[in-house]
């Protein structure tokens, strides 16, 4: 059990971030709304799953909309009035709070609401990294309701989807539900017992976003290398050092899609690497071999500061390090692969786990 | 024929200008005075029996606008409104401001009913009572002036129109800045951008008078621009209304400055100075501007800033052997003191380049300590900190000209990785100057369009129409305003089709009657 400090804000949006392989949005407006929220409420307490009563009821809350409109219409306590409305229509009270995804923007969302109810976090979520789509959680793929969902906006308005057959098609309603909203909202899902987010949840997220986060700010302010730093934290492989090359970008059916070339130094020097990004990066070659590929992260950071880019941000000139981490064990089952695996982006190649030597 | 002058923290650099051709140019120290400073400006290159030439017009870029905000000197008492409740009222204006700055203005802030959703819906109607009794609360306070934003107001700016209409009816004498003719979308760094604006609007009053003074006091019947910070001029009293405009168009005018003085319109151009070098690069003669949001001391802003990367090396810095380093520090003004060429006891970056006869000045036998190999290795480093900038600027991996201009050039040497050639134009140290001189007029505009109800082609032509607006407003001659820079982006997680359109225009001055 711990508490979130300002400081700790600070480090979980530059952990998720690298969490977030390039993908989830900047945690900027999050970290400000958290921190807001944190000085005028108090604290929040993070509880491990292992903590858990049997009695407990999580719900997992997060924010869903267009980024370009959530940096403008900034979002504020909607996630809070999501819960409520949830709350108010099982007729129960939820005991603790969990985010649906630990990579970017999303990850502090469940502070807001915590804060102000005063109700714990848990130290999971449901992703271990970003995914574009609502339907992409690891609780859905292990049979979690996805229903009854509440969306709740800015104005006081909420909406519940009381059900739905398929955890995509409460995507496509919520998402039209959305629009209407202004493009930008939060949602709460129905409770979950302590047994099904032990069984479903990716676990001590939080911490490793904290702890990540923390390990690159200590190696700056220590002028030591941030990637060994943070690959000590969660262990992973240096897939690629290099220089950005090359960079083409398309929004198809509403997603940033792309590919980024780097030309290598170092070790790497005299081959390419490509890297395919939809929203997050998906799949890194080298030299047209496949060196890792979704569900595993691929994270590119700043080579000399270790910060994590985002895929919007990504520029020729750019020195950077492409890192491999392994995908939690919930995504490589066959199960999580068809919901996340290669071929839901599109790319017909088999998953090959990323092997650390 | 015209004039081009740009006041920078210690010198004022100046010249005339005769279609493409320089007449005249002058470097003197920048004063305390502000008319005064441009007089002797205007004075070292206008000798007495030329004044009846016909100027038409001067060119100011100035570091004054930067400067008061850096020291948070002579700033206004300034209110921010906001248009927008129930949305972002967790996250008030300036709720990310450095305390001192935001104490330096009194920073009040008033959120009121308002705001546009994306697609032009209003989030809420705007209250008049509500505005007028802000006002009031103003009045009483001695706010100065206010900075309006309302949310998606680059989609529609009609309730920042009316709210600015209503303060301005309620307090006469309170300046009004509206973020939709400051920034972009992002209303925290839009909005923290006009509040830099307004609490620059009480300096600008003086700052541009002062400036209108001097060149009436020579009456020269000249029209008076000032430079802004996408390489375009904006008139006087525009630029008494604008003065965020002006930050950082020092970098832009040496940009602009080296694209005239070398004819080309694609390069990558480095000002070497005494503590720094700015180096920026070029895309259709004008500097690319940021993509992200920039820090003006310590506050986030998203309006359109160059995209300029300085590095730590000038002829003033600071050299150590054993190992090899250069800068930070750096002695700045005191190169002719403190050098070892000028007998003083501190290894300077020109040191180096004068040992390696890059430059002929100072006395050479006072560097016959340094060896040879010390030599070889400082010049090294300085062309590899100078290509390593370069790098992270280009747009890809092909090799682009690099152009060298300040008083620092010789620094930086002839074989660079990455540059197709480098070039040394004649008149470099005043590139600046030059740049101010021969700017045009310019307007810009940035909105989202739902295509829902419009077509793409209707969005464009709106954003055209608004950036010529702007144009005309800032003083071009509406007859020669044309389109330099078009750019739509598509926005994600919007299955309706929502794009951004960005639109530059630039027109000349008008002409003298």
């Amino acid at each position: 059990m711990w508490q979130v400090t300002e400081e700790d804000l600070l480090s979980i949006s530059i952990g998720a971030g690298i969490l977030g392989t390039g993908g989830g949005g900047n945690p900027y407006i999050g970290m400000l709304r958290a921190r807001e929220t944190i000085r005028q409420y108090g604290p929040v307490t993070v509880l491990s799953a292992d903590d858990l009563q049997d009695t407990d009821k999580i719900v997992c809350v997060g924010g869903i909309g267009a980024p370009t409109v959530g940096i403008e219409k900034v979002r504020g306590k909607q996630s809070y009035d999501a819960l409520v409305a949830l709350e108010n229509h099982l007729n129960v009270k939820a005991t603790a709070l969990i985010s649906n995804e630990i990579g970017g923007s999303n990850s502090l969302e469940p502070l807001i609401p915590a804060a102000i109810s005063g109700l714990p976090v848990v130290d999971a979520d449901g992703m271990g990294r970003a995914f574009p789509e609502f339907q992409m959680k690891t609780f859905f793929v292990y049979g979690v309701p996805y229903a009854p969902m509440a969306i709740a906006d800015e104005k006081g308005n909420v909406a519940i989807i009381p059900k739905a057959i398929t955890s995509k098609w409460v995507e496509r309603i919520a998402r039209s539900i959305t629009i209407q909203m202004g493009s930008v909202a939060c949602y709460a899902l129905a409770p979950m017992t302590a047994t099904q987010v032990r069984d479903t949840a990716v676990k001590d997220s939080l911490t490793l976003s904290k702890k990540l986060g923390e390990s690159v700010r200590n190696a700056n302010k220590t002028k030591s290398d941030p990637i060994n730093a943070m690959l000590k934290v969660n262990p992973g492989k240096v897939l690629y050092e290099g220089k950005i090359s090359g960079l083409q970008r398309k929004t198809t059916q509403g997603f940033a899609r792309g590919e980024v070339t780097v030309d290598g130094s170092g070790d790497f020097a005299g081959t390419v690497m490509t890297i395919e990004f939809q929203n997050e990066n998906l799949i890194a070659r080298i030299e047209n071999e496949v060196v890792c590929v979704v569900p595993d992260l691929i994270s590119i950071v700043d080579s000399e500061r270790g910060e994590p880019i985002t895929t919007e941000l990504l520029r020729y000139g750019f020195r950077i390090t492409v890192i491999g981490f392994p995908s939690p064990d919930l995504w490589t089952t066959k199960e999580g692969l068809q919901v996340v695996g290669p071929s839901c982006f599109g790319y017909e190649v088999d998953y090959t786990p990323l092997v650390l030597t | 024929m015209r004039i081009g002058i740009d006041v920078g923290g210690t010198n004022t650099d100046s010249v005339l200008i005769d279609g493409t051709q320089i007449v005249r140019k002058s470097k003197t120290t920048t004063t305390e005075d502000i008319t005064n400073g441009v007089k002797n400006s205007l004075h070292a290159i206008l000798p007495s029996e030329e004044k009846n030439l016909g100027v038409d017009a001067v060119m100011i870029g100035t570091t004054h606008f930067t400067n008061a905000l850096l020291q948070k000197n002579g700033l206004a008492t300034t209110a921010a409104l906001r248009l927008c409740l129930p949305a972002t009222q967790m996250l008030p204006p300036m709720v990310d401001w450095p305390k001192e700055m935001k104490e330096s203005i009194k920073g009040y802030t008033y959120l009121v009913d308002g705001g546009f959703e994306f697609d032009g819906r209003e989030i809420s109607t705007i209250d008049k009572g509500q505005i007028r009794r802000a006002a009031d609360d103003m009045a009483n306070k001695g706010v100065e002036a206010i900075s309006i934003s309302g949310i998606f107001s680059s989609v529609d700016p009609t309730q920042e129109q009316i709210a600015a209409q209503i303060i301005q009816e309620e307090t006469p004498h309170i300046k009004i800045s509206m973020s939709h003719e400051i920034g972009r979308v992002g209303v925290l760094e839009r909005e923290n951008a006009t509040i830099l604006n307004a609490c620059l609007s009480t300096t600008s009053d003086s700052v541009v008078g002062a400036f209108k003074k001097a060149v009436e006091e020579l009456n020269l019947g000249s029209a008076l621009f000032l430079t802004q910070n996408d390489g375009t001029l904006m008139d006087a009293d525009f630029a008494t209304k604008y003065p965020v405009y002006s930050i950082s168009s020092g970098p832009t005018n040496s940009m602009r400055g080296a694209a005239f003085l070398t004819g080309i319109q694609n390069a990558i151009v480095a000002d070497v100075g005494g503590t720094s070098t700015d180096v920026g690069i070029l895309r259709n003669g004008f500097p690319r501007e940021s993509s992200i949001a920039v820090e003006i001391g310590g506050i986030r802003t998203n309006f359109r800033m160059p995209d300029v990367l300085s590095i730590a090396l000038g002829g003033g810095s600071v050299v150590n052997t054993s190992p090899i380093t250069i800068g930070p520090e750096s002695v700045g003004l005191q190169l002719t003191q403190q050098s070892l060429l000028f007998g003083g006891s501190i290894r300077t970056a020109t040191d180096m380049a004068a040992a390696a006869g890059l430059v002929n000045i100072g006395n050479k036998t006072l560097l016959s300590e340094i060896s040879e190999e010390d030599i070889k290795s400082s010049l090294n480093m300085m062309n590899v900190m100078t290509e390593d900038v370069i790098d992270r600027l280009k747009f890809n991996a092909d090799d682009i000209p690099v152009i060298l201009v300040g008083g620092g050039h010789f620094l930086i040497g002839d074989d660079l990785a990455g540059a197709s050639e480098v070039l040394r134009p004649e008149n470099g140290e005043i590139a600046n100057a030059i740049g101010a001189a021969i700017a045009q007029v310019g307007g810009q505009s940035e909105s989202v369009y739902s295509l829902a109800e419009i077509s793409r082609e209707e969005a464009l032509s709106a954003a055209t129409e608004e950036a010529k607006k702007r144009a005309i407003s800032a003083g071009a001659n509406p007859k020669t305003v044309m389109v330099v820079d078009v750019e739509e982006i598509p926005l994600t997680y919007l299955p309706s089709n929502a794009i951004r359109i960005r639109v530059k225009v630039v027109g000349d001055i008008p002409e003298i009657s």
